[in-house]
């Protein structure tokens, strides 16, 4: 059995008691008042980027609608400016929630595969954890190639002069595609990594155990 | 009329000396107003000013008084002559101050002045100082008609002050629907829990008062009498009626809740499983006497999940249901589901609303319901669907637009349905025509008053009693009789008790008013009373018909028999009585009509028209007087009479300033309507009616129909109101002088 189907197993009817347990800051869902000022605060929602804004998010939690809340793209689109925290009446940490259930969707794998932000946050990941610092030429050119081969070259060729100019300006150096600088202590870097991975591991697993 | 002697003062302060000419006034009220004694001041109304006029009253033997100095709202005690008739000519708000001070302008502002002069030397000899009402009763007892908290609470509070009471309670027991509740919703930090509903103190702080006597299973058979001197006849089971002397009544009659019976769709009636508010407060004390689990009354099973259907037959636009809010519901099934999540937390428990409001400190009960975990959807129930030990809610989400969200398995579903008055009969109703096959329940009387104009109290809308909702919330048209509680308008057991408050000290006031023979409210302290000349009297009924306070009723042969306590000399029998018998000792058909005649009319020739304003004193004479205390300027050309109301005016007054050459009158009166700012609640309904069939009498006199305005004024329209005079004066100069002047 999957993490999700054991979790859609375990709370049953009850997806609101299932965000509070397993959702950083998820108890506070149930203290919205449905005002919207959370909705009409957002910088995103001037792009209709957001498919269900926070208040609607919270009551679709509130009625149950679990494979909607956790399949969607909204909180991943959330930009951390704080706006909805600072003006939430009822003081609810709305930009905590979004992150922490976006979170939650990723750890029982329901988030969408492809959305931008996710993907970014996973190749960020790994790009910085590998050797201790980022490597911004592969970070990048990992979004370029994001949907294949064809794509990436065209998106990149797009954007050639601007390559070329940093280039030029020695804002880029083409040698970082192999290696790449790195941190000194490598092994120590790791061995955090590794400790702080089965710490949260542990603690995953005790709370989906409940 | 006896001997009088009319003295003039006209005042030279505040400007007045500057800006006119004060010799030529009083010589004005020495040859127009043919008064002995005519006098100015430089100060009217410092002590010195104050010390000549009261000299003159000992010394010279002067009985009526003119002063001619500022507004009538102004100054009034300084100018407090109560042995004396008193007429105030308007000089200051009325003149200086609404007319520009340029030489061009000085001859009108003069001659308005003048024509005051007159207006107030003539008014003053058609009066006569008022004496008080000399039917006067002394009870000091109160009755109290319902032993709700409301009710109980006027008890107690006006024993506290000092006033016997009598406690009139229909059932067996006192409490009302409080008692019934299992607890109540908190008034105390931190609002966060149900408080207990401290009725059984006060039904103990009742019993244990000596100054309160309660008759239980007892409704009020009889009401007879006016304020001070009512005898009301109390029935009770047995069948004795006992009669007590009650000096002012409270009615606390409290309400009921809406049917749910008429609400089919949202599972009323249909099965044990869905009740009202209070059905579910019943479940709640059966599970408190018990174990403390709530059970769904089908299966007797513990609930583990119950549905709050809010504004359940209440906020209906389609007219089916009550159109209203009640305003408390929303807070008690907060409450409500506390009972069950304060038990057992992990009962399901949702509460569904368009709108949550909650008034008072409702706010933080709110936000600890979500603490505890109670659901707030924002939703339309369209259906409760019961079937077997369950129920289905059906109902359109709207935050999330889906019009097919259901709550399935719900064990318990709690309709809020609002309260409904228990106001009596509604007196203003047509008789209803029976049909056939139907049987009607009837409203049963409350107070089965003896008035002329009906049992109970007027209603106004909705079935709650009648009152001047901005002004005189406690007041009904009943003088001396005062509704407090949910009969009066929705409300919560916090507001209740404020209102029994409010209505125990209101009615207090109305029995000491009663003994001393004037008037309550709103003219408080009002001496003068409706004064009738049965000779003349052509028993025409309009007078016992249109008083809108039910004072008047009649008697075996059909004549009018004034209850001076019940009125509020508002003087609309004055204005409604065609052969014009009816006057107040200070206010007549005679005291404006004199003023009327008296106003110098200037030929056609000299393009100084004349406009009568008839002036409402309560709304619209303030607001002109306010007009002039804020320099707004208005034509010269008009002439200001305060009236009482606009239900007093009587017609004669429109067609003597017609035939005399007026050209054009003003009616100043407050809106009218169910929307109504009269301070005497139908007065202003009245006149316009009256009003609305002046055309004939213009037709009659063959003049046009711009000759008589009818405006609505309120106290607010300060700026508005100089601009309806100067609009209405640049018309009349199109419509060219009135025919009638110089004959």
């Amino acid at each position: 059995m999957s993490a999700n189907t054991a979790l859609a197993e375990k709370y049953r009817n009850n997806f609101l008691k299932e965000i509070e347990e397993q959702v950083e800051m998820g108890d506070w869902v149930k203290m919205c008042m449905q005002c919207g000022v959370c909705s009409g605060s957002c910088p995103t929602n001037f792009q209709s980027a957001w498919e269900h804004p926070p208040q609607e998010l919270f009551m679709m939690i509130r009625a149950g609608k679990r494979d909607e809340v956790l399949t969607s793209t909204s909180m991943w689109n959330c930009t951390s400016c704080y706006n909805c925290i600072v003006r939430c009446p009822r003081k609810l940490p709305i930009t905590h929630i979004m992150h922490g259930i976006a979170e939650y969707a990723h750890r029982i794998g329901l988030a969408p595969k492809m959305q931008a932000t996710r993907f970014f946050s996973g190749l960020f990941w790994k790009n910085a954890t590998k050797t201790g610092r980022v490597n911004e030429l592969k970070l990048s050119m990992g979004l370029y190639f994001k949907n294949g081969f064809g794509s990436g070259v065209k998106e990149g060729m797009k954007m050639k002069d601007v390559a070329i100019g940093l280039v030029l300006a020695k804002r880029l150096n083409p040698l970082e595609l192999f290696g790449g600088h790195k941190c000194k202590d490598q092994k120590g870097i790791q061995a955090m990594l590794k400790k702080a991975y089965e710490i949260e591991r542990s603690r995953k697993a005790a709370k989906m155990a409940g | 009329m006896a001997d009088i002697k009319v003295a003039a003062y006209i005042c030279k302060g505040c400007g007045l000396g500057e800006r006119l000419d004060a010799d030529a006034l009083v010589k004005i009220a020495q040859k127009d107003g043919k008064v002995p004694l005519a006098k100015s001041h430089d100060f009217l109304c410092n002590a010195d000013g104050v010390a000549m006029i009261k000299n003159d009253i000992a010394n010279e033997g002067v009985t009526h008084i003119m002063i001619g100095a500022c507004s009538r709202r102004a100054k009034t005690e300084a100018f407090f002559f109560p042995e004396n008739a008193v007429a105030r000519a308007n000089l200051r708000e009325g003149v200086i101050w609404i007319r520009p001070d340029t030489d061009e302008a000085r001859e009108t502002t003069q001659e308005m002045a003048e024509d005051y002069i007159r207006m107030g030397c003539a008014e003053v000899k058609a009066m006569t100082a008022p004496a008080g009402n000399a039917v006067t009763g002394s009870s000091k007892t109160l009755l109290v008609v319902g032993g709700g908290v409301t009710g109980m609470t006027t008890a107690i509070e006006a024993s506290k002050t000092g006033y016997p009471v009598v406690l009139v309670e229909k059932s067996g027991a006192l409490g009302g629907w409080a008692a019934k509740l299992y607890k109540r919703v908190p008034v105390h930090e931190p609002y966060k829990s149900p408080a207990d509903t401290g009725v059984g103190e006060l039904i103990s702080q009742v019993l244990g008062d000596s100054n309160i006597k309660v008759y239980l299973n007892a409704t009020v058979a009889k009401t007879d009498g006016a304020p001070g001197r009512f005898i009301v006849d109390i029935a009770t089971e047995s069948g004795a009626t006992h009669t007590e002397d009650i000096g002012a009544i409270v009615q606390a009659s409290g309400f009921d809740l809406y049917d749910m019976n008429k609400l089919p769709e949202l599972g009323g009636g249909k099965s044990a499983n869905v009740v009202d508010q209070a059905g579910l407060e019943a479940l709640a004390v059966a599970a408190a006497a018990g174990d403390g689990v709530i059970r769904r009354p089908s299966d007797n099973q513990p609930v583990k999940s119950v549905v709050f259907v809010q504004c359940a037959g209440q906020r209906d636009p389609s007219g089916t249901h009550l159109a209203y809010c009640s305003g408390y519901c929303c807070n008690t099934s907060i409450k409500q589901a506390m009972y069950f999540k304060d038990a057992n937390p992990s009962v399901d428990t949702t509460i569904i609303y368009t709108d949550l409001r909650t008034p008072g400190n409702g706010e933080d009960f709110y936000r600890s319901a979500q603490e505890k975990g109670v659901i707030f959807t924002k939703g339309k129930v369209a259906e409760v669907v019961p079937g077997g030990n369950t129920s289905t809610v059906k109902f359109h989400d709207l935050i999330l637009d889906d019009k097919d969200a259901a709550m399935l398995d719900v064990d318990l579903v709690v309709l809020a349905t609002g309260q409904v008055p228990n106001s009596g009969i509604n007196i203003d109703a047509p008789a209803a025509t029976a049909e056939e096959g139907v049987v009607e329940v009837k409203p049963i009387s409350i107070l089965n008053l003896t008035y002329r104009q009906g049992k109970d109290v007027p209603q106004l809308k909705q079935g709650f009693t009648d009152s001047h909702f901005i002004c005189f919330p406690y007041e009904t048209r009943r003088t001396g009789i005062y509704t407090a509680g949910p009969v009066r308008r929705p409300m919560d057991i916090a507001q209740a008790r404020e209102d029994a408050t409010g209505a125990a000290l209101k009615s207090i006031q109305a029995l000491e008013n009663a003994e001393l023979g004037r008037a309550a409210h709103p003219r408080s302290g009002d001496l003068s009373f409706p004064k009738v000349r049965l000779e003349g009297c052509t028993q025409c009924k309009r007078c016992t018909v249109e008083c809108p306070f039910g004072a008047i009723d009649e008697d075996e042969k059909r004549f009018p028999v004034f209850n001076e306590s019940r009125c509020r000399r508002c003087g609309t029998c004055m204005g409604a009585c065609p052969v014009r018998v009816i006057s107040f000792e200070n206010y007549s058909v005679n005291t404006v009509g004199a003023q009327i005649k008296a106003v110098d009319i200037p030929d056609e020739f000299s393009e100084k028209p004349r406009i009568l304003i008839l002036a409402c004193e309560n709304d619209a004479y303030p607001a002109l007087d306010m007009a002039g205390m804020g320099r707004n300027e208005y034509s010269a050309f008009v002439r200001i009479i305060p009236i009482r109301c606009l239900g007093s005016v009587n017609t004669i007054w429109i067609t003597d300033a017609l035939n005399a050459g007026y050209d054009g009158v003003m009616l100043m009166g407050c809106k009218s309507g169910d929307e109504y700012q009269c301070h005497f609640v139908k007065g202003s309904e009245l006149g316009r009616v009256r009003m609305s069939k002046i055309d004939d009498t213009l037709k009659t006199l063959n003049l046009e129909s711009e000759r008589v305005r009818d405006l609505e004024v309120a106290i607010t329209d300060i700026e508005r109101v100089p601009e309806m005079i100067n609009k209405y004066a640049a018309e009349l100069v199109a419509v060219g002088p009135s025919p009638f002047k110089g004959f």
